[in-house]
């Protein structure tokens, strides 16, 4: 088959597979499938962060914060849900505004610890008031999805599907302006921020803006990610926003990779389904956390390039511009 | 009012006692090595659950018991140096990663062999010196800040006095230039992670009766070692210690007075505080940063 006939076909055949795809899988298996929607949403936003070379702890907090906000404008103004979930993701852009003030001042390693010491902070106010933030027990009862009735499509939003559908849209839609986003003139600015920041600052850059900027933009996908799932699980609390949950998607962007714009996609997409379908089904309950943990060290051992390294080279393309060998340099940084 | 500050600050030496030891080994390892171990805390949890294999279920004697938690976890330092971090040398966050995994990895292990349900280790002694009858300082607390004293000194004595500690602080000024110097980087490596994992597992072995030990009793206790070698300056020993003190008094004190969870908070925002205007850290110099 000719090359170009490939192109042409890939994103129909994709989108076909995507919309089949639950309906071959069972009732939990569903459930998973709208949880991989939102968090491949997660670690897509933690990806343009990383774009300026900084990497966050906090970013999973900034979700919760999307999370908090979203339901905290139904039950308290009687925003509509789907409204809500954009003021959610703004409140959690807003959040990192301010954030980015302190954070801002420092690099590499220090902004990674600074990043978790501030998400740390927000949490532990969310499980200290009661009021609004429903302390330790978090919030329950969250307004789900209103229904659709569109023709002859009605989505009763209950259904695992039919969120599935809407979060699959919602997250499509997402993944594109990231794209356009990173191809477009500030895109480009992020990477020279990262790999040449002392030239693009010579070249008058301000490097302090972009880093700002792509913290901010990076922290509303986030929170939109987070409004997606307290929508849909109808319960948050602060737990569900932990440093655990953070190291998973580190470990999601590190095992794919973050040269290219699907890395971190491709490990959310391939330790999920390690995660959920095999481990899980194959009973191995209790030793989860080990397998994972151990995946972890054999991936930063003997693939430092993530899985996107094994792509490129069967597609046989050579690495973008930016990707070079190490994650990161924050040696040289910190 | 005074009984009630006494007992507090009796508390609080005692949590900068085992505070520090977590620390200095935390700083120990960053400075030969340029890594943060994030397992720090499972390392504390190993030497915890040692006492609770050794000493509750084989009933062995706890002097005992304390010294091979101290050689176990000091092994599995060195195992943690030669399989991940050795490997991943040029790679900081890479190590970082790795010891992330390891961290899950110990976890389970643990969750497996024990259950995640609270261990309860007897007592070894009950003995407490009243001061008052509202001052009181149970004699396991006081050995547990006796032995920080200790081998806090020993460690200074160590690496102040020997060969061994002078290349061992040679290679964490610069590797290249110590090994030019004809040192073994591998073995001053190997000899920090000991010394750094060892001092976590005592840390553990000699809290163990005091405070409840299960699989994620090293959360709490890694976050406080991050805020305590941030405040101090990272890669400062002395800077450890005396952040220890100043963290543990600060969190002692407004736990007794609020509550645990404004303790933390506050110990967090002090970190913050800290990274922005002083990055440094209260002790560090700007080269070691």
């Amino acid at each position: 088959m000719p090359r170009s006939l490939i192109h042409v076909l890939a994103w129909p055949l994709l989108g076909v597979f995507l919309i089949a795809l639950p309906h071959v899988l069972s009732f939990s298996q569903q459930e998973i499938l709208a949880y991989l929607v939102f968090n491949v949403l997660l670690v897509a936003s933690y990806r343009l962060l990383t774009l300026t070379g900084e990497w966050s702890l906090g970013h999973v907090v900034i979700m919760g914060v999307g999370a908090y906000g979203s339901a905290l404008y139904t039950k308290h103004f009687g925003v509509p849900v789907p409204v809500s979930m954009l003021l959610g993701a703004g409140t959690a852009a807003l959040i990192a505004m301010v954030l980015s003030y302190p954070l801002f001042r420092m690099k590499g390693f220090y902004f990674l610890i600074g990043s978790f010491a501030a998400g740390e902070i927000i949490r532990l106010l969310w499980k200290r008031y009661r009021e609004p933030f429903g302390g330790p027990k978090g919030l329950k009862r969250i307004d789900p999805m209103p229904d659709i009735d569109i023709g002859i499509w009605s989505f009763d939003f209950f259904e695992p599907v039919s969120y599935y559908y809407f979060a699959l849209a919602v997250v499509a839609v997402c993944l594109w302006i990231m794209w356009r986003i990173e191809r477009s003139p500030v895109g480009l600015t992020f990477h020279a921020v990262h790999w040449q920041d002392n030239l693009a600052e010579s070249a008058g850059v301000n490097v302090r803006a972009y880093r700002t900027l792509a913290f901010v933009i990076a922290s509303g996908f986030a929170g939109l990610s987070g409004a997606l799932m307290a929508h849909y699980i109808g319960t948050i609390n602060p737990t569900s926003f932990d440093v655990e949950q953070m190291v998973f998607v580190l470990t999601w962007a590190i095992v794919g990779g973050t040269a290219t714009f699907y890395g971190p996609i491709l490990g959310c997409v391939v330790l999920t389904i390690l995660n959920e379908i095999v481990l899980r089904e194959m009973g191995f309950e209790q030793m989860r956390p080990m397998i994972y943990g151990l995946v972890m060290i054999l991936s930063v051992l003997f693939l430092p390039k993530g899985l996107e390294s094994i792509v490129q080279r069967l597609v046989g393309r050579k690495p973008a511009p930016g990707a070079l060998a190490e994650p990161t340099r924050m040696e040289d940084r910190a | 009012m005074i009984e009630l500050l006494a007992q507090t600050g009796l508390n609080a030496l005692y949590a900068a006692a085992y505070m520090s030891l977590v620390a200095v080994g935390l700083v120990l390892i960053f400075g030969v090595m340029g890594v943060i171990n994030f397992a720090h805390g499972e390392l504390f949890m190993m030497g915890a659950y040692t006492v609770v294999a050794l000493y509750t279920d084989f009933q062995m004697p706890y002097v005992l018991v304390v010294g091979l938690a101290v050689m176990f976890v000091g092994a599995l330092g060195i195992f943690m140096e030669w399989s991940m971090f050795r490997p991943l040398r040029d790679n900081p966050l890479g190590g970082l990663v790795a010891s992330i995994g390891f961290l899950m990895i110990l976890q389970a292990a643990v969750s497996m062999g024990f259950g995640v349900r609270m261990e309860h280790v007897p007592p070894v002694t009950q003995e407490v010196i009243e001061f008052s009858d509202r001052v009181r300082l149970p004699v396991q607390r006081l050995v547990v800040i006796l032995a920080a004293v200790v081998l806090l000194a020993a460690l200074w004595a160590f690496l102040k006095k020997t060969r061994f500690g002078w290349a061992l602080r040679a290679s964490a000024q610069d590797r290249e230039a110590a090994a030019l110097q004809g040192i073994s980087i591998r073995q001053t490596a190997q000899i920090a992670m000991f010394i750094g994992a060892g001092l976590a597992g005592v840390a553990g072995a000699l809290t163990a009766p005091l405070i409840s030990v299960n699989p994620h009793m090293g959360h709490s206790v890694i976050i406080a070692a991050f805020i305590v070698i941030i405040v101090g300056g990272i890669g400062s020993l002395e800077g450890a210690v005396i952040a220890a003190v100043i963290y543990a008094f600060v969190h002692t004190f407004v736990t007794t007075f609020y509550d645990g969870v404004v303790a933390d908070i506050v110990g967090l925002s002090l970190m913050l505080l800290v990274l922005v205007v002083k990055p440094t850290g209260l002790f560090g110099t700007a080269d070691r940063a």
